[in-house]
């Protein structure tokens, strides 16, 4: 029997496989039995009613997607009201993702879900597609540190920060996280993209840019986690582009604790319990006795690519 | 029945299940220069399939054409007595051009039955449905149904020529009083169209008007139905990615007292009220 179970930044899961904001919801409940994940991460919420970007919102690219969705939420008394129950019935601990415009509005959100039902917050602050020009809190350190900072103040309930990998320095962001107080990482976000149509002219998302997500970017979300794993004492929940079992235990062997499925549900709405299964399996196979076991242990030893330094 | 559309509750206890299944092609053969029909062995819940749901199709790859999304297409027969699922398409991108190649034997993976489908009221007498092209394949499943409530079907079959009127035949056996309209020989104008549909509704022969296919024929359905006071419903496309509700990209806009909002036509639909749906 391999064991599963992984802590991650002060929440207890059964198996490191979760999905990734915004390509989960209740609809999943109809394919599978949801008790299988390790934890449930919602579709990003905000404070107020917004009502998302215009369409079209996706589009297809090699191996992956570009999307602009634009974050349409109901709002967060609706999501109390309605969505943290819906949960309770299902054993997984539900992570709630979040986004606001403001330091201070991040901190409102993160204080108003510290309520039963709530087991952990996502602090989304990498979404490319709420700010103009596709900027984020999570480009730059200083910003950061201060809504980090803030949200920590805010909540006693586990706090994992979502990066973003449009920013030139991944590493310095995630250590302002940690420093401000996070417990997890998410590494990471989509990649700002964008795409054209060569009939029409036109860009083929009606937000002209969006995030690219899915395999394509695998191996760049992958880096990112291996960088920020040599300089980081917080777990890192690595996520891009993870398909199948071996995704995942790629990012595991970078350094990540646990992983987020996300673009490939949409092809695959089992992908999520397949990885889980795979995990397992793979574990058995090669005589593992414990998932833990898999975190960081990249045999990178006498390569010469001295990452840390090169990010630093 | 009747009453404005509503958003499904989270997690109904009466959803049905929803099963990502391989399935395997019996036939797959062109029914004109344009339309496509395929029919694949596929077991429960597939076959459970009702009128104006839809299947999200996993599309192969194709020599260049590598779809990396599903592509949603509406159920054209869905038959548990035979165990297949049957679709009609046209060729008209990336994903329907990687379908092309599927053969008899051939594996593909469907997601389904997905969405809510038509309603039909059983103190309706008489319907009509009004559809063009591919949207003539959303509603002959619709007509069998009301057909076995003892529901009477007028179907205006709209298209470019009469050679592409796409299934007057299972309207035809089901009893329906099959009306091809034609732009070939300008019986398919809206106004020809819209002056039928009120003789109809007039004659008392139109408790209810369902479309598809044509935001011509949307916009005059909704006008005359909105007119007469008879109910009435649209199923509506839109570019999907996850089909299950998840990821907000194929929303439209609806009128609901007096706003704007959005729905997803994945979830909240693909089938809506006649009176909240907007042109497209």
């Amino acid at each position: 029997m391999v064991k599963l179970a992984v802590d991650v930044g002060g929440l207890a899961l059964a198996n490191p496989v979760m999905p990734a904001s915004g390509t989960f919801a209740e609809g999943l409940d109809r394919v599978f039995d949801l008790n299988r994940l390790g934890a449930f991460v919602t579709k990003t919420i905000t404070q107020d009613f917004r009502a998302g970007n215009p369409v079209p919102r996706v589009c297809e690219s090699a191996e992956g997607l570009l999307n602009s969705i634009g974050i349409p939420s109901k709002g967060l008394a609706h999501f109390i009201e309605h969505v943290v129950p819906f949960y309770a019935r299902f054993s997984p601990p539900l992570v709630v993702s979040i986004s606001a415009p403001t330091v201070d509005g991040f901190a409102a959100m993160a204080r108003a879900l510290t309520i039963p039902g709530v087991a952990g917050i996502e602090a989304n602050i990498s979404c490319p597609n709420i700010e103009e020009d596709g900027k984020s809190f999570a480009m730059e350190p200083r910003l950061t540190a201060q809504v980090t900072e803030a949200l920590r103040r805010a909540t006693s309930l586990p706090l994992w920060v979502k990066l973003t990998p449009n920013t030139g320095d991944i590493v310095a962001v995630a250590r302002a996280a940690e420093t401000g107080g996070a417990d997890a990482v998410v590494v990471s976000n989509t990649i700002l993209a964008m795409r054209i149509d060569t009939d029409t002219f036109r860009p083929k998302l009606g937000n002209v840019l969006g995030g690219l997500s899915g395999p394509a970017i695998k191996p760049i979300a992958l880096r990112m986690v291996y960088q920020c794993a040599a300089r980081l004492g917080i777990p890192i929940i690595g996520c891009g582009g993870i398909a199948t079992a071996e995704d995942a235990v790629e990012y595991l062997l970078a350094g990540a604790s646990a992983v987020q499925v996300g673009t490939t549900t949409f092809v695959r709405p089992t992908a999520m319990i397949g990885v889980i299964d795979g995990l397992a399996a793979f574990c058995r196979r090669r005589g593992i006795a414990d998932v833990n076991n898999l975190v960081g242990a990249v045999a990178d030893a006498g390569f010469d690519g001295q990452v840390a330094e090169a990010a630093s | 029945m009747l009453e404005a559309h509503a958003t499904r509750p989270a997690g109904a206890a009466n959803a049905p299940a929803v099963s990502d299944c391989p399935t395997e092609v019996v036939s797959h053969v062109a029914v004109n220069a344009e339309y496509r029909h395929l029919v694949l062995r596929a077991g429960a819940p597939a076959t459970l399939a009702e009128p104006g749901q839809f299947f999200h199709l996993l599309c192969p790859a194709n020599g260049e054409d590598k779809p990396y999304l599903r592509r949603p297409m509406s159920t054209y027969r869905a038959d548990p007595a035979t165990g297949t699922v049957e679709f009609l398409y046209k060729v008209t991108g990336l994903g329907t051009r990687a379908l092309t190649a599927l053969a008899s034997g051939d594996e593909l993976n469907i997601l389904g039955p997905l969405g809510v489908g038509f309603r039909l009221d059983p103190a309706w007498r008489t319907i009509v449905v009004l559809g063009r092209g591919v949207g003539l394949a959303t509603l002959a499943p619709l007509a069998e149904a009301a057909h076995a409530l003892g529901i009477a079907v007028t179907a205006i079959l709209s298209a470019r020529r009469a050679d592409l009127v796409m299934s007057a035949e299972r309207f035809a056996a089901i009893g329906a009083q099959v009306v091809p309209v034609l732009d070939s020989d300008g019986s398919s104008e809206p106004a020809r169209v819209a002056a039928l549909l009120d003789g109809l509704a007039e004659a008392g022969r139109a408790d209810a008007v369902f479309t598809c296919g044509s935001n011509r024929l949307f916009r005059l359905a909704k006008d005359v139905a909105a007119r007469r006071g008879i109910a009435g419903q649209v199923a509506l496309e839109q570019q999907m990615a996850c089909g299950l509700g998840m990821c907000f990209c194929c929303v439209r806009k609806f009128e609901v007292d007096g706003r704007l909002v959005d729905r997803r036509v994945c979830w909240d639909g693909p089938v809506f009220d006649l009176k909240e749906a907007t042109s497209w």
